[in-house]
């Protein structure tokens, strides 16, 4: 085998994404030895997408707003199936991590005295998004990734990690690879912050990019943590339709929020017909009413497109069966006439810009087609809520790779708040946790020397697979099977694919050296994608109710006794996945009075 | 679809040459849906950055046809279909492998820059700061850092020797950014002069016009920054004094 650099941390950060340049700052804050590991270049993680905002109860537009009005929306935005502490810590500790933003060199859009102006967007009750245009993400990366340069703490960029390494149970490290050289690195590190983000990349229309492999759930999974509400999938309504090569692109909830409507192509708006009793008493009646909304809160009611995406995600898969779609298989999104082109153009200016470029469509004349994508994945690593600990000794789990926060549906604006809110809170105790440990837990060449193997194994493989021909099987098996709507012979189907592509990707080639070859860090990337499209269609089998983002047609109602239990995917001894159903905790009498109040 | 002939360079730092895929292209496709196809089928070992396919992560820049553009963001149907395609990496920076360019000077260049560095809040602890005044600084932090900027500028594209002395348009955005945040506190004009080597720069625009973001990089960042580089320099008062004095009007320009 060839040899390798070792490095030695105090934290290891793996991905710099929101949550991990975050951790990276609260761990460095604290004064440990800190490093960041990244896939791609530092600045281009998957939180560049993030168009809308950020969910903060800074109450800048809507003085009404605080943070027990966000906490009761994102409850029930996730079907009450949230960790109700997480809910209660993210909704508390939002604001201070946006106006820390901002004091670190973010600048938000302002309201006309000067502060943060915030928009509507799906389930929150209030103007509640702190934004910048539609490209809040790229601001909140940026000011990331220049403090994380300010404090000197070391990046390793476009290295992907492989495995954990662990000590007598707890962590010791990780194994690496530079992508530019395919060359083995390892870290010695007394504690790991996994902050990857998600899975898409394991579904064929998505909104994710190349990097959505799943690698921190399946790190996790591999060192022996819990992966829970893995069911728990968000197809986002509104992806790009037209033309085929940019079908799941995002197209951002913030064209409603700023007054977009759906239509389908008898010009109905058919989300009033999709008004689930659970919202009724909150969702404007009548299209006067919702266009008063915008201007009068206190007397008018949500207009229903500001739904929460399930609900409107369900909504349009239901009107493009029914043969009431746009001409590419979409509904139709409305800006052009509920706004005037200077202010879509302010406003809206990468949407303007994405469809002009990418589908001859000008958005401020004619209405864009969307649809569903793949865009998030609620379940992750089951952590600590108020240190987000794992499982495992030393290994710690923020942002989307964690579950817990969001329920059975995320609301949209909750993300970037969840990356900053936990993303510190990861960084901090693994931080206190590394200094805490009397001492370094050691790594053992010999294991060193089996992961490498497996590593450049494909290498070595005559005449084996195209593991791009795998990915594309797997991506087909999620979207055909494991879906928005699923059924049980279908999710059983699904497995046995599953298990079939898992024994062919032992068996994959791959042409050319170890100079940034894409085709071989996809060769490793598999074991990650089929490891968490197994959590998925087995945690979807299993829960037999449709609930948030989770619907069965073979079971399409909430069952409150399926209420009681998360479901938990972890590895037997034999490294295969076993569920266990989870009792979940009653909710104190404080709390649900806050759900309680109208 | 259509069978078209892309011809993408493939290869490292030791040399390489363009090398002819035929790929059937689809209504819409763009040159980064091309290069992947051939990537997934024809070539999985080629070299190629990107991430999120629509223009907003600045990943994969690349000369098309000889024009520095984003892959994600350049149709197909803009070019001849009887004519080969080609695509190329960036020129200005060292070749890794086929697609794919040593950007890292651009890491290394960050690291010098000063951060932010705000006043004191309000008394309520907030900071206010209204649209007009950050319009200009929200135009500079559109940049997604594709880096078309740096590679067209021809104090370096032409002059490799000009990197260490001189940071690039990308930079100056960069800088220009916290000049003039609103609530920066912190003076760059030192730096900006002598180590960004802002004087280098001869106002041909080729930045601005690269700019997927539409920044106007020239007009917007770096003529304010080099006036501001004249203003430390060249104090009028201090001009008058020194003249009134008797002392050569030139000596002052070397003081600070």
């Amino acid at each position: 085998m060839p040899g390798y650099e070792v490095h030695e941390y105090d934290v290891l950060v793996v991905g710099a994404g929101g949550a991990g340049l975050r951790a990276a700052i609260a761990a460095a804050e604290e004064g440990a030895r800190t490093a960041v590991v990244c896939k791609s270049l530092l600045g281009k993680a998957h939180t560049v997408m993030a168009e809308g905002g950020i969910a903060a109860a800074l109450g800048t537009v809507d003085p009404d707003d605080n943070w027990r009005v966000h906490f009761r929306d994102t409850m029930r935005g996730g079907k009450l199936m949230n960790d109700w502490r997480m809910a209660m810590i993210h909704a508390q500790e939002a604001p201070e991590r946006v106006l820390e933003l901002e004091r670190w060199g973010a600048v938000f859009d302002r309201t006309r005295d000067g502060r943060i102006l915030q928009r509507p967007f799906g389930g929150h009750r209030y103007s509640r998004l702190a934004h910048v245009g539609d490209r809040t993400g790229l601001e909140m990366i940026r000011t990331l990734q220049q403090k994380a340069v300010a404090l000197g703490i070391d990046v390793f960029m476009e290295t992907t990690v492989s495995r954990i390494l662990t000590d007598a149970g707890r962590v010791a490290g990780a194994v690496a690879y530079r992508r530019e050289s395919g060359e083995l690195l390892v870290f010695r590190a007394r504690a790991v912050v996994l902050a990857t983000g998600g899975v898409g990349k394991c579904y064929k229309i998505t909104s994710n990019s190349w990097e959505y492999t799943g690698d921190g759930h399946s790190l996790a999974y591999w060192a022996g943590a819990d992966l829970m509400d893995m069911e728990f999938v968000q197809f986002h309504p509104t992806g790009m339709v037209w033309p085929p090569s940019v079908r799941g692109i995002l197209v951002t909830e913030g064209v409603r929020g700023e007054g977009g409507v759906l239509l389908n192509n008898k010009g109905e708006r058919f989300m009033f017909n999709y008004i689930p009793e659970y919202y009724r008493a909150e969702t404007a009646e009548s299209v006067d009413e919702a266009d008063r909304w915008y201007t009068d809160k206190r007397n008018n009611r949500r207009p229903p497109e500001l739904l929460p995406r399930d609900v409107v995600a369900r909504a349009i898969n239901s009107e493009i069966k029914a043969g009431r779609g746009s001409p590419h298989g979409g509904v139709f999104l409305d800006i052009a006439t509920r706004m005037g082109r200077e202010q879509i153009l302010r406003k809206l200016p990468g949407m303007y810009e994405q469809f002009l470029r990418l589908a001859d469509v000008d958005i401020t004349k004619e209405p864009m087609e969307v649809g569903p994508t793949m865009h998030y994945i609620m379940g992750g690593v089951r952590v600590d809520a108020e240190t987000a600990a794992t499982t495992v000794p030393g290994l710690y789990a923020a942002g989307e790779v964690a579950a817990g926060l969001h329920g059975a549906n995320r609301l949209g604006g909750n993300s970037l708040s969840d990356l900053l809110v936990f993303g510190r809170r990861a960084g901090l105790h693994a931080a206190r946790y590394a200094a805490s440990l009397a001492q370094v837990p050691s790594i053992s060449g010999d294991e060193i020397e089996e992961i490498a193997n497996e590593m450049y194994a494909p290498f070595h493989c005559a005449d084996g697979e195209n593991p791009f021909s795998i990915q594309k099987e797997l991506q087909e098996t999620m979207q055909d099977l494991v879906g928005i709507v699923r059924t049980g012979d279908e999710l059983k189907e699904a497995l046995r694919r599953i298990q079939a592509l898992k024994e062919r990707a032992q068996r994959v080639s791959v042409p050319g050296n170890q100079q940034y070859n894409p085709g071989w860090h996809l060769a490793m990337d598999l074991r990650s994608l089929l490891t968490v499209a197994e959590g998925i269609a087995l945690s979807a089998l299993e829960r037999k109710e449709s609930r948030g983002a989770h619907t069965r047609e073979d079971y399409p109602k909430e069952d409150p006794e399926q209420a009681k239990f998360n479901l938990v995917v972890r590895r037997n001894s034999d490294g295969e996945p076993v569920l266990e159903k989870v009792p979940r905790p009653e909710l104190p009498e404080e709390v649900r009075k806050i759900l309680e109040e109208a | 679809m259509a069978l078209r002939t892309i011809s993408i360079y493939r290869g490292d730092s030791g040399g390489g040459r363009f090398v002819d895929f035929q790929v059937d292209v689809e209504e819409g496709n763009v040159v980064l849906d091309v290069v992947l196809k051939v990537q997934a089928e024809q070539a999985p070992d080629l070299a190629v950055r990107w991430n999120c396919k629509a223009g907003r992560c600045g990943s994969c820049s690349a000369e098309i046809n000889g024009h520095p553009r984003l892959m994600c963001m350049t149709r197909m149907s803009m070019f001849p279909a009887d004519r080969p395609v080609y695509v190329a990496p960036l020129k200005t920076f060292p070749l890794v492998k086929d697609l794919v360019t040593d950007v890292s000077l651009n890491y290394q260049i960050a690291k010098t820059i000063p951060p932010f560095q705000p006043r004191p809040p309000d008394p309520d602890g907030l900071y206010r700061m209204s649209q007009e005044d950050v319009d200009r600084v929200q135009e500079f932090r559109r940049c997604i850092e594709c880096f078309l900027c740096q590679n067209v500028c021809h104090v370096i594209r032409d002059h490799p020797e000009n990197k260490a002395r001189f940071y690039g348009p990308r930079w100056f955005v960069r800088l220009a950014e916290l000049e003039m945040h609103p609530l920066d506190t912190a003076d760059r004009r030192q730096l900006i002069r002598e180590m960004a080597g802002v004087g280098f720069c001869n106002v041909t625009k080729c930045c601005t016009e690269v700019c997927p973001e539409h920044i106007k990089i020239t007009d917007n960042a770096i003529i304010p920054l080099k006036e501001r580089v004249v203003d430390l320099y060249f104090d009028p008062l201090r001009w008058l004094a020194d003249r009134l004095k008797g002392k050569r009007p030139g000596a002052v320009g070397a003081q600070q």
